[in-house]
């Protein structure tokens, strides 16, 4: 329904744009700008703001999907590229900065981007790679009501959360209090990230590519996942962010630990009761005990600007994206983000992504070989939370792929 | 036939086949025995909304000339067929060495993606094609005792499982087997058991592909043998039933020998369709407990890094396991080509 009114309200601004070119200036002479990105509410936002330059001379196209990793290495490498803009995570610009698919953004900035922070600008060797606009954590989630029924404070780490959802069950409150973006791939994988990180782990030995997991923080990260998903629903390998943000709308789960950017959409309270909503609080992702960060990961999205792409078009798809990102733009659509940029007033929603930044905790590598790792994570951790494999022999298997992938594709030898 | 007007009767399909399958596959062998070009790495300083940090990235110039250089990659020879993705043959002599019973030794075997995924692929095969041809010929011969009048809608409801895209089938009954679904509730209640779940077991979540499988080919099986049926000559029939034959012998000894054609024709596809199971591992998100070849080749593609030499190589041996398979049924119906032709 909000997305529904959201495209009306896209259309209708549209239309207005038609009908007075002069409405929305975003001073683009001509241009074709084709926009590819995720898809979620912070983003249809910022797209929505590109849109509105559409104009006589000045065409505005877009693609949100879920599978845009899957599409932008092979659109951004037709010569001229199918979109002019791909909208990027630090997970997500590492493989198109690999093979060089876009453009540094330097030039553009110093004639029309006054108005960005200086930590907006993603920098590689100097240069501008992307202007970042919002940040995204998964941290936790929890419902004080339940908690407060089985006599634990708020969780800090995490064995705190461990012993609050051993107390919701042995109460008979819940049968499986816990949720975490638990679905068997990529999204398992980014849970062991966000573990093995908290737990002071590094994935591959220093300055080489050689990986270097097998050892007792990924032996504690395992644990630590297996005690977490012992709590959960037992269908939890399938659990992707719908899922489990469903779980949590139906009352079902007390503690989760999930993306920030969802917060809005559960404090909105859309599919859900006043009582639940009311009661959920948004925290700090937990440390593990003598850790000091958060054991989760800090990610920005941004958007970058396709190499193969004419000098007009560049041009135009800065601007445009600029005025998706004005501050007026961020200042209305405060609730649906951490934004980086000026104009930002933060909301009851970003209050865990902030706590986790505050706290310290680690960006997402932007390794060029930890996509390998990331998918060697997903495609192994399985067998160990369903019994069949030990932790040790899991980290090996993990490694052993990992370097089949890496030699594969020239980063080992 | 003269052997020339053979030659240009045959040219146009000989064309769109070396064009559109031959040529392809060559392709595919080619970049099988490839792998990437060494990556050139630096360490540089970066700096994002997170503060700056000593990266690693990769030095675009000196491996645009390499790429420039040979587009394919390094060439690699056999290594990606034996490297751990695929044969594996090193590693499962160390876990043989290493396991202590045969169930220890498949446990870890089954860790290798190309092994894990060609035991669900043969077991999904070898299970779901007999189903399809047992239940499909029963339900033909059901539907062909009908009263006229009700034979149309039955055969159109029996063929629906066959014309629903088999992802959207999939997450029909992906949500229906869920433990709030339909299924998954009804079977709470059966069994008892309120912490049964389809998706949470290995074994189950093979069962319920299987089960899917069936569900999804037995209609197309049906309308091949509802078909043959139309074609079984009266007299055999009758000349049974006045011998004395009951409506099980008159199935066994007329019916089937006259179907058994078709029955080959519908092994064959069975087996060609069930190896390349795919669309029910994506639909009912079961690749922790079930992967197949098809899965992986998919799963090697998309992401970050699409690795193409592995991609290549499992459709190789994909290749290779369809003409195996099929090998046996191929050389029978030859058998019987010739048999008849002289």
């Amino acid at each position: 329904m909000n997305m529904r009114l959201k495209l009306m309200a896209c259309a209708s601004v549209l239309a207005m744009g038609m009908s007075s070119a002069a409405l929305a200036d975003c001073g683009i002479s001509s241009g074709d700008v084709s926009i590819l990105g995720n898809d979620f509410p912070a983003l249809q936002a910022v797209v929505a703001g590109a849109q509105e330059c559409a104009t006589g001379s000045v065409t505005v196209t877009t693609n949100l999907t879920r599978d845009h990793r899957d599409l932008q290495v092979a659109a951004l490498t037709a010569n001229p590229s199918q979109y002019s803009v791909a909208v990027v995570a630090n997970g997500s610009i590492v493989p198109l900065m690999n093979a060089g698919l876009i453009r540094p953004l330097d030039d553009l900035i110093e004639k029309h981007g006054s108005d960005l922070l200086p930590t907006q600008m993603v920098r590689v060797e100097g240069q501008v790679m992307a202007v970042a606009f919002m940040a995204n954590a998964q941290h936790l989630f929890y419902r004080s009501d339940v908690l407060e029924q089985a006599g634990v404070g708020a969780p800090q780490t995490l064995s705190d959360v461990l012993s609050a959802a051993e107390a919701i069950r042995s109460q008979g409150i819940m049968d499986h209090p816990v949720a975490i973006v638990s679905g068997a791939g990529w999204n398992l994988a980014q849970e062991f990230v966000n573990l093995y990180l908290g737990h002071g782990g590094s994935f591959f030995e220093p300055g080489s590519a050689a990986p270097a997991i097998n050892n007792e923080a990924g032996i504690a990260t395992l644990e630590a996942l297996k005690a977490l998903t012992g709590f959960s629903n037992p269908d939890y390998l399938t659990f992707d962010s719908n899922a489990i943000q469903a779980l949590w709308e139906a009352g079902e789960v007390a503690l989760m630990l999930h993306w920030g950017s969802r917060g809005a959409g559960i404090l909105s309270g859309e599919n859900s009761t006043p009582e639940i909503v009311a009661s959920t609080v948004l925290a700090a992702a937990p440390t593990v005990e003598g850790q000091s960060r958060p054991a989760t990961t800090l990610w920005w999205d941004g958007f970058t600007i396709a190499a193969n792409t004419s000098d007009e078009n560049a041009e135009a798809s800065f601007l445009a994206m600029l005025n998706g990102i004005t501050p007026e733009r961020i200042a209305a659509n405060s609730e649906l983000a951490v934004w980086l940029g000026e104009g930002y007033e933060p909301t009851p929603a970003s209050a865990g992504v902030i706590a986790s930044a505050q706290g310290g905790a680690a960006p997402y590598p932007m390794t060029p070989y930890m996509g390998l790792m990331h998918t060697a994570l997903g495609d192994n951790l399985a067998p160990f939370l369903q019994g069949s494999a030990s932790a040790e022999e899991t980290l090996a298997t993990i490694e052993a792929a990992y370097a089949t992938a890496a030699r594969s594709q020239g980063f080992l030898n | 036939m003269k052997h020339r007007t053979f030659f240009w009767f045959i040219l146009p399909s000989a064309l769109a086949m070396i064009l559109f399958i031959a040529l392809p596959v060559v392709s595919v062998f080619i970049q099988s025995l490839h792998v990437e070009h060494e990556q050139v790495l630096r360490t540089v300083e970066n700096c994002g909304p997170f503060g700056c940090a000593e990266e690693t990235i990769v030095d675009r110039e000196a491996t645009r000339e390499l790429r420039e250089a040979r587009p394919l990659g390094r060439f690699a020879g056999f290594s990606n067929y034996l490297d751990r993705n695929h044969l594996a043959i090193t590693e499962i002599r160390g876990m043989w060495e290493r396991s202590d019973s045969i169930a220890d030794f498949t446990r870890r075997a089954m860790t290798l993606p190309f092994w894990r995924a060609l035991a669900f692929t043969l077991t999904f095969t070898f299970v779901v094609t007999p189903f399809v041809l047992v239940l499909g010929l029963a339900i033909a011969l059901g539907v062909n005792s009908l009263p006229r009048i009700f034979r149309g809608p039955t055969i159109f409801v029996s063929l629906l499982p066959m014309i629903v895209t088999p992802l959207i089938g999939s997450l029909v009954l992906y949500w229906m087997v869920d433990s709030r679904g339909v299924l998954g509730a009804f079977l709470q209640t059966v069994t008892n058991d309120p912490t049964l779940s389809l998706r949470a077991s290995p074994t189950l979540t093979w069962i319920m592909l299987i089960v899917y499988g069936v569900w999804s080919s037995a209609p197309f099986a049906f309308i091949v043998f509802y078909a043959g049926l139309q074609t079984v000559p009266e007299e055999p029939l009758e000349a049974a039933m006045i011998d004395g034959a009951n409506r099980w012998q008159r199935i066994r000894y007329v019916v089937i020998p006259h179907l058994m054609p078709l029955a080959i024709f519908i092994t064959l596809m069975q087996l060609m369709d069930n190896f390349r199971v795919f669309e029910p591992i994506v639909g009912f998100q079961a690749q922790a407990s079930a992967t197949s070849l098809s899965y992986n080749i998919f799963n090697y593609l998309r992401g970050d890094a699409a690795q193409f030499g592995a991609a290549a190589t499992t459709s190789m041996l994909t290749i290779l396991g369809v003409v195996v398979l099929l090998a046996p049924v191929l050389i029978r119906t030859w058998r019987d080509f010739n048999r008849k032709g002289h």
